[in-house]
């Protein structure tokens, strides 16, 4: 027991610090509230490290009676989410100190990074339930913080589909469960999985398995905003307090995707006899939520919604990963550690926009792409990491975003999935024109109003993170690269 | 070398960009320090390149991504031929008189002449890179410094021109890169060297699909009619250097990609679809020619020709002879030095008379004898006149062609006649007829910054027209191999 403990330590000390900061909270007089972001660095610092201890001893190991896998994809993705929450904390920490409730969102925030970090390493169906809904529950409520009539709207809006979502989700792991008898997506010792069990039964149960595959496929693609359940993304972004839309953006999208991982491609398997239709059904989600993305995003005249319709075009991409994972009949791992790249890189592309974003609207106040008119010289260095981030989104080298795109396209390429490839590449271009648009907003017309734009420390230090990331990773993009495969093997 | 070549205007770009506002003169003669190194360098190459050994020379090359298991393995691999040298020699040339004509950029200054030598890296890593996702991602490096260059510093409706430059390209050039990913998968490498040598028979989608989608990002680059649209825009509204660019080297991105990945990697395939490119050749010359003839715009002029004059490289290469062959690739070197001094020349015209419209311009050869001499020695060339660089390109060309088309060839005569049309009533209009009052103040073009520059191509067209075989040889030594494959 102790031993299981100490392997989802990184997940409790999350927890516990939580907790603290809204205890803390309480005790604290109000302008001491403003070391309330230390606190929460710290436990996420030390989940860092625990987890850092836990690969020095080699501890990787399932625990729990098989619900739970320490492995090298959780600890993977243990790091994007805390490196994630550590980001967002930096650039939400001037936003939260206007705020009554400052602890509440800290302990939110966290308990959102609690449940990915459960997702990413969950192998049980009841466990992926809890994890989901931990997130989802903190990330509605983050969403309709500011209390003002569109973020209250944005708030219950998001609340209502999730909800939705989650009961389909629900309704999916009920067939899986009524077919096969067991919650387990991968067989401990001594015991059946789910597909185990269903491919001894009869064949009468294909029809079962594949309603499940959908509803599970459909649930979480809300979570992760692939067209046709992306109705939530632009409005939440635009309402919701940037940070929190950030945060949102790549966090729930990172934390589905690996459940997709753990679902689609461990539990149920690229070989299985319902290998194909799943990879079909992420083929069909690639296109039209990369097609539907895309040409909405340029038809935008608010940057944020303009990043939410970026982000379902986003999503499509990652998908063409995930299509080709079955596509290749398990003998290629490329799609696999393609999606799981892709995110990595996704995370600090998309982050640092949003960063970009916060500084810029808070000082205009407005999101109004127009607005972004002469940055290049009220603001060079806000400017330019914005606009390294928009390139990399792109996929123009030398950034992360376009070894991405390589990556994924070229893992696709070889699942024989050259068609799925053509559309990826033709999106890409129609992308260039609102990605660059900003970009020539920025540099080439001219100032409305002088007066230069300065980010605070705090927020500084995220963007400087982040724009120095994505040109890092494009320019030695090797360890990361090495880092997914790594993280996917223990899936296949 | 290659790599200290290739990198080192990104390095002066950052010297360059971050001098402090104060010292921002000194931009100017970095970026013309900087360049003037790459082109001795070139030079240098040039000098220790040996003619008798085929093959790639000066090689650099270590695993970039070594993805193990999956098969997902790029190098950064340098290395030229003589097809490579002769394109980075040009580069080289064409970047210094670039940075020499910008003498009186005085618009952020600091950044025009960073984006400029980003631009020459771009350029030079293309010509110079031997794995295929290198090569593409130099091809890519080049849109940003591109798009910005001609946004920020442009005329007339540059957004519209920069953005369109832009999508043609990366349309092209994203379905090239399904065609390249689909190539390194059925070969397992995408080591160009070693691709050239393979014989590809099956891959995951028809060879035929697989050159067509290279096809098309080549054919939006070189650029070939009906996908040349980009073309007069980007060149009308891009600033003097940077038209001296696009035309003078990165049309010839598209071309050199032909012959080093079209034909080097995929000859059977080529073979096949050779007729149809004889044919989109033929049209792209006349249909070139033809709006040439009908353009008052001095740019828009020289940028139509260019559509015609790229129509005879894709001609030549689709000729698969070694004449015709060699011939496009001095084609391409030609056209770049000669393209390049006429849009110096329409610059220089521009700056004083701040018109670019032909019917407006008249008897400029009496207030501005240099310029006009300059302007009509360049408008020679460009119609193919012997002793002249041009000349020799098209007459190879035409050779080469007719051994397997004849109709092609006829057209192709049919464009050169179309040409001298086109280039002797500029001429004559601008530089001749009588003199109109409004120009009779105009200052020749006396500064050091003008006539190095114009004296410097000049000299090149004449020597390699008059003399070309030491540039022939050094093309023949990558021309040959490629020859001998295609049987």
């Amino acid at each position: 027991m102790l031993e299981d403990l100490d392997r989802i330590g990184p997940v409790l000390i999350l927890m516990v610090s939580a907790g603290g900061i809204l205890l803390v909270d309480l005790a604290l007089h109000e302008r001491d509230r403003r070391w309330l972001p230390f606190g929460a660095l710290a436990g996420l610092a030390a989940a860092a490290i625990w987890t850092v201890v836990l690969i020095l001893r080699g501890r990787e190991a399932v625990v729990f009676s098989g619900t739970y896998s320490l492995d090298s994809f959780s600890i993977f993705f243990n790091f994007l989410f805390l490196g994630v929450a550590g980001l967002v904390v930096l650039a939400s920490a001037d936003h939260v100190r206007r705020l009554r409730y400052q602890g509440e969102f800290w302990t939110l925030l966290l308990l959102a990074t609690t449940g990915m970090m459960l997702l990413a390493g969950a192998r049980d169906l009841i466990l992926i339930f809890v994890a989901l809904e931990l997130t989802s529950i903190s990330q509605y409520v983050l969403a309709g913080f500011l209390k003002d009539d569109r973020s209250s709207e944005a708030g219950l809006k998001y609340i209502i589909l999730g909800a939705i979502a989650s009961a389909v989700i629900l309704y999916g792991m009920a067939f899986l469960f009524g077919i096969s008898g067991t919650t387990k997506l991968v067989a401990p010792e001594g015991q059946a999985s789910i597909f185990a069990l269903i491919a001894q039964g009869e064949s009468g149960t294909r029809a079962a398995l594949f309603a499940a595959m959908v509803m599970l496929g459909a649930g979480f693609s809300f979570k992760v905003a692939l067209v046709p359940f992306q109705m939530w993304v632009p409005d939440v972004y635009e309402a919701a307090a940037t940070p929190v839309a950030a945060f949102l953006s790549v966090g729930s999208k990172a934390a589905g995707f690996a459940v997709l991982l753990r679902i689609f491609y461990e539990g149920f398997g690229p070989d299985s006899f319902i290998g194909s239709d799943w990879s079909n059904l992420f083929a069909a989600f690639a296109v039209v939520s990369m097609t539907v993305g895309n040409v909405m995003a340029l038809l935008q005249t608010n940057i944020k919604r303009m990043l939410g319709y970026s982000s379902i075009a986003q999503a499509g991409n990652i998908a063409i990963g995930v299509a080709a994972i079955a596509a290749s009949g398990g003998g290629v791992s490329l799609g696999a550690s393609g999606v799981t790249f892709f995110l990595a890189t996704y995370v600090f592309t998309n982050l640092g926009a949003f960063f970009a974003v916060i500084v810029i609207s808070q000082r205009l106040g407005s999101d109004a792409i127009a607005g972004y008119a002469g940055m290049g010289r009220r603001a060079p260095l806000l400017a330019a990491a914005l606009a390294i981030c928009l390139v990399s989104l792109t996929g123009i080298p030398p950034t992360a975003g376009f070894v991405a795109k390589l990556y994924i396209f070229n893992a696709a390429v070889q699942s024989d999935l050259v068609w799925l490839v053509i559309v990826g590449v033709l999106n890409t271009a129609v992308s260039a024109y609102y990605y660059l648009r900003i970009v020539s907003h920025m540099y080439v017309s001219p100032a409305p109003d002088e007066g230069d734009i300065v980010p605070s420390p705090w927020l500084a230090a995220a963007l400087l993170t982040t724009s120095v990331g994505v040109v890092a990773i494009g320019l030695v993009p090797f360890p990361l690269i090495k880092a997914a495969e790594r993280a996917a093997s223990a899936l296949g | 070398m290659l790599t200290f070549l290739v990198f080192l205007p990104v390095l002066g770009a950052i010297v360059v960009a971050t001098l402090p506002r104060d010292q921002e003169r000194q931009a100017k003669p970095t970026a013309l320090a900087v360049t003037c190194i790459v082109l001795a360098g070139s030079l240098l190459l040039f000098a220790l390149f040996d003619r008798d050994v085929s093959g790639l020379q000066f090689r650099e090359r270590f695993t970039w991504i070594g993805a193990g298991e999956a098969g997902f393995n790029i190098q950064y691999f340098l290395g030229i031929d003589g097809l490579g040298l002769t394109m980075v020699i040009l580069t080289a040339f064409l970047f210094v008189v670039a940075i020499l004509i910008s003498w009186k950029v005085e618009l952020r200054t600091k950044e025009y002449f960073a984006w400029l030598l980003v631009l020459e890296t771009a350029v030079l890593g293309v010509f110079t890179a031997q794995d295929l996702i290198l090569f593409f991602l130099f091809w890519e490096l080049e849109l940003v410094p591109m798009y910005l260059l001609i946004s920020i510093w442009g005329s007339g409706r540059k957004d519209y021109s920069a953005m369109k430059f832009v999508l043609f390209t990366i349309t092209g050039s994203a379905l090239m890169l399904v065609g390249f990913l689909v190539l390194g998968f059925a070969a397992g490498t995408f080591d160009m060297e070693l691709l050239a040598q393979m014989q590809i028979n099956d891959a995951a989608i028809p060879l035929s699909a697989v050159f067509l989608l290279i096809f098309a990002g080549f054919a939006v680059k070189l650029p070939i009619v009906p996908l040349h649209t980009w073309l007069p825009d980007a060149h009308t509204d891009a600033p003097t250097a940077v038209s001296v660019i696009l035309a003078g080297v990165l049309l010839k991105m598209g071309g050199y990609g032909m012959l080093r990945i079209l034909v080097g990697i995929l000859p059977d395939t080529t073979q096949d679809y050779a007729v149809w490119l004889a044919s989109l050749a033929a049209l792209s010359i006349l249909y070139g020619a033809v709006i040439t003839l009908r353009q008052t715009d001095l740019k828009r002029l020289i940028a139509y020709s260019s559509v015609s004059h790229m129509g005879y490289v894709l001609l030549g290469i689709a000729a698969l002879g070694q004449v015709g062959m060699t011939g496009a690739a001095l084609q391409m070197f030609s056209h770049g030095v000669i393209t390049g001094l006429l849009f110096v020349m329409v610059g220089m015209i521009y700056d004083r008379t701040h018109t670019r419209n032909v019917n407006e311009l008249s008897g400029l050869a009496h207030v501005t004898p240099i310029i006009a001499i300059v302007m009509v020695m360049a408008g020679l060339a460009s119609l193919g006149l012997p002793a002249m660089s041009g000349f020799v390109a098209e007459v190879m060309i035409l050779l080469g062609a007719g051994e397997r088309f004849v109709a092609p060839t006829i057209l192709g005569v049919i464009g050169i006649l179309l040409a001298a049309g086109y280039i002797l009533w500029m001429v004559q209009r601008v530089m001749f007829g009588p003199k109109d009052p409004r120009w009779a103040e105009l200052p020749d073009a006396t500064s050091w910054w003008e006539q190095l520059p114009m004296a410097a191509m000049l000299a090149v067209i004449l020597a390699v027209g008059i003399y070309p075989a030491p540039l022939v040889d050094l093309i023949d030594q990558a021309i040959l191999p490629l020859a001998g494959r295609l049987g």
